[in-house]
């Protein structure tokens, strides 16, 4: 069932600028000069639709673009991200098969034989050719490959390898570390078990001790920190439901907790989340925080408190992300004012998706081919992706089993 | 661009293909394979630098152009873990001083305060030196320019924590919270020092809560704080409270229609849900008295 969306009011818009209360801060002065760059983008919308009653569109033709040309080629600005270079893989399919692109099969292969590249031979996947191998590295190369959903690509990772990677990085208490030596938060436990689940070697040994580890980083605002004791942030939010919802241990954090917290992300005026209290909306959180949304609904049904309906405005967060997100020439953004990247392409995008889809029904703001496809939250891949994978990797059995059948 | 020490001497900077020290190391090529994807253009300082990288890594040569070697690598890209994980190898392995390696760390956090393995490199030498006495200066400077950097707090609390440096926390999360009442770091910095308990139940709190709301005050977070009492109350058994369903009924009302209407159906559902408490909450009652 598809459900169309209207704009907000102008007038109810303009009425949300945030109340200093007399008492600017620093906080408060960037807020107001963020609200006032996302308010002229309405107001220049609302001018536009007396010519254009379509706005606004999602500009997927440009999008495709500028995805598929940086699959080749990308400049020389982009060496911060040369220990990140699966995750660029990942930043750039993903968005593309929630665009309803398909690759050709040469270029899938090529990009399968780049990522067999970055495999370890220790096991788990390095940020890049001959790199060490991390959990994030890891973490994006796995997606990528899923996504890509060819027996190559199913077939290049080295299950028993990255079992044994996984181990090699699991700490004492239930955490993981990004790479042998490397730094501990909710990341780690959030990769290693996306990674685990998805190619069918999670075991509970490898994963003891991980809830209640998680669930010691829910701080007393609701959302998840990094590491017990600090801040609540939207990307350690998502990591720690989602860790928790794979472990289906999801009953031991605080939901109503969570879910005030959640709630309150979503800017007023801007209709895009924040990642932190007080701090500034940015795109990307509307997959983070938008995507924590679905696994709560899936918790709070379990308690037969089934929402009816999203508990987030879906509406405000379409128009941040179409109008305020995309650049002119494809690719999408932080916030009015910033530059394109693939980062941000990806996650808008799933963000957007999220949005656009409740349990069955779909609710498009603007035409109808806005549309884009559903994402899996857990993973942030399209679900009929995900299936097909772990079809295929149940079908494959456990490492250790193939290794008995191999040994009789 | 050489290297961290470049702004001070402008020496010119030599390619490693050129210099005489490592003419005896055949540089690696990046393996993208015959078919690269998300290659990128890489400058020639920086092609240069990580083919020299990856021979060093090959052969796992531990010496002092190695050294020199990771930290332009390190220079040319911060984020590159591998560079960095190889680079204290290589400090063990020469036993070097590692307070100067300290003092090293701290200019590189001080240009890129945003990245985690910075922060990390910067914490295993601490532990390395069971020393912490200049982590709580180099936090400030890094949260004087940026009051909410997540990894200086991160970095922050595992000092206090590890070392107790509790001392003075709370005159510093003060200051911060003058210059920004809504630093949110800072205050959960705060709660790291307190205890938590119901809100509901804390006598300071309610009665600042309602002189503020009597008062005309109609903050959503105000309201918001409200609602939660009336939910920790409810769900509770409530007994005399003023936190009641009627109460959460109200101000999710006004919430809804007038305050925070960006989360209307949040507060419709949060009447539901504390409907559904207070319902529970009587059937509990009447199941016990029929027993």
């Amino acid at each position: 069932m598809e459900k169309k969306l209207y704009l907000r009011n102008i007038l109810d818009i303009r009425k949300s600028k945030n109340r200093t209360e007399s008492y600017p801060t620093k906080s408060s002065e960037e807020q107001s000069d963020v609200e006032d760059s996302v308010l002229k983008k309405y107001e220049d919308l609302h001018i536009k639709l007396k010519i254009n009653p379509n706005l606004p569109e999602l500009l997927k033709e440009q999008h495709k673009k500028y995805l598929l040309s940086t699959i080749v080629y990308l400049s020389h600005a982009y060496e911060c991200l040369d220990a990140s270079r699966p995750w660029l893989c990942y930043w750039i399919l993903h968005p593309l098969s929630l665009m309803g692109v398909r690759l050709d099969d040469t270029r899938k292969s090529h990009i399968v034989k780049f990522l067999g590249k970055c495999q370890s031979p220790s096991g788990g996947f390095g940020g890049g050719p001959g790199q060490f191998p991390h959990l994030a590295a890891t973490y994006s190369a796995v997606n990528a490959l899923v996504i890509l959903g060819t027996e190559e690509a199913y077939n290049i990772i080295d299950r028993k390898k990255l079992q044994e990677f996984l181990l090699s990085v699991r700490q004492p208490d239930g955490s993981f570390a990004m790479h042998i030596g490397g730094e501990i938060d909710i990341r780690g436990a959030y990769c290693a078990l996306a990674v685990a689940s998805l190619t069918g070697i999670l075991t509970m040994d490898l994963f003891k001790d991980t809830a209640e580890w998680i669930v010691s980083c829910q701080t007393y605002e609701g959302g998840f920190s990094g590491c017990p004791g600090m801040e609540a942030h939207g990307g350690y939010a998502f990591c720690g439901l989602s860790a928790l919802v794979i472990l289906q241990k999801g009953h031991l954090c605080d939901k109503q907790a969570l879910l005030r917290w959640l709630v309150h992300r979503q800017m007023r005026l801007e209709g895009g989340f924040q990642g932190r209290t007080n701090k500034l909306v940015d795109g990307c959180y509307s997959f983070w925080q938008g995507g924590a949304f679905p696994l709560l609904y899936s918790l709070l049904a379990k308690d037969g408190n089934t929402p009816q309906d999203h508990l987030f405005d879906e509406r405000a967060l379409q128009e941040y992300l179409l109008i305020c997100c995309q650049s002119p020439t494809g690719g999408l953004l932080d916030k009015p004012g910033k530059i394109r990247d693939v980062f941000h392409t990806c996650y808008t995008l799933s963000g957007l998706s999220v949005a656009q889809h409740f349990l069955e029904e779909i609710r498009i703001l603007g035409p109808s081919k806005n549309g884009i496809a559903c994402t899996h939250p857990l993973y942030n891949i399209r679900p009929d992706i995900v299936r097909k994978a772990l079809l295929y990797y149940n079908n494959l059995g456990t490492p250790k089993q193939e290794n008995q059948t191999g040994n009789m | 661009m050489s290297d961290y020490s470049s702004d001070e001497n402008e020496g010119e900077f030599v390619l490693y293909r050129n210099r005489p020290e490592w003419r005896d190391v055949t540089p690696v090529k990046q393996d993208d394979g015959e078919e690269p994807v998300v290659a990128i253009d890489y400058t020639e300082a920086y092609e240069d630098c990580y083919d020299y990288f990856r021979a060093v890594l090959k052969t796992k040569e531990v010496s002092e152009r190695a050294l020199e070697l990771t930290q332009t690598a390190s220079y040319l890209n911060p984020a590159n873990y591998t560079v960095w994980q190889y680079r204290r190898e290589i400090l063990k392995g020469l036993n070097k001083d590692l307070n100067e390696e300290l003092d090293f760390i701290q200019k590189v956090i001080l240009k890129q305060s945003k990245n985690y393995q910075v922060w990390h490199h910067r914490r295993v030498l601490v532990e390395w030196l069971q020393d912490a006495s200049k982590e709580k200066y180099l936090t400030e400077a890094v949260l004087a320019k940026d009051a909410k950097n997540y990894h200086a707090w991160q970095h922050r609390q595992w000092v206090i924590k590890t070392f107790n440096l509790y001392d003075g926390e709370l005159e510093y999360i003060d200051t911060l919270l003058s210059d920004d009442v809504r630093n949110n770091s800072a205050w959960n910095q705060r709660l790291l020092l307190h205890d938590k308990g119901g809100l509901s139940k804390n006598k300071h709190v309610t009665k600042f809560c309602e002189e503020l709301y009597k008062s005309g005050n109609h903050s959503p977070f105000l309201l918001a704080v409200l609602v939660d009492m009336c939910y920790e109350q409810v769900n509770e058994g409530g007994g005399d409270s003023v936190y009641t369903l009627e109460r959460a009924k109200e101000l999710c009302s006004d919430l809804m229609t007038k305050y925070d209407t960006v989360r209307a159906k949040y507060w419709q559902y949060m009447i539901d849900t504390i409907e559904k408490k207070a319902r529970e909450g009587t059937e509990d009652e009447a199941g016990s008295s029929t027993n």
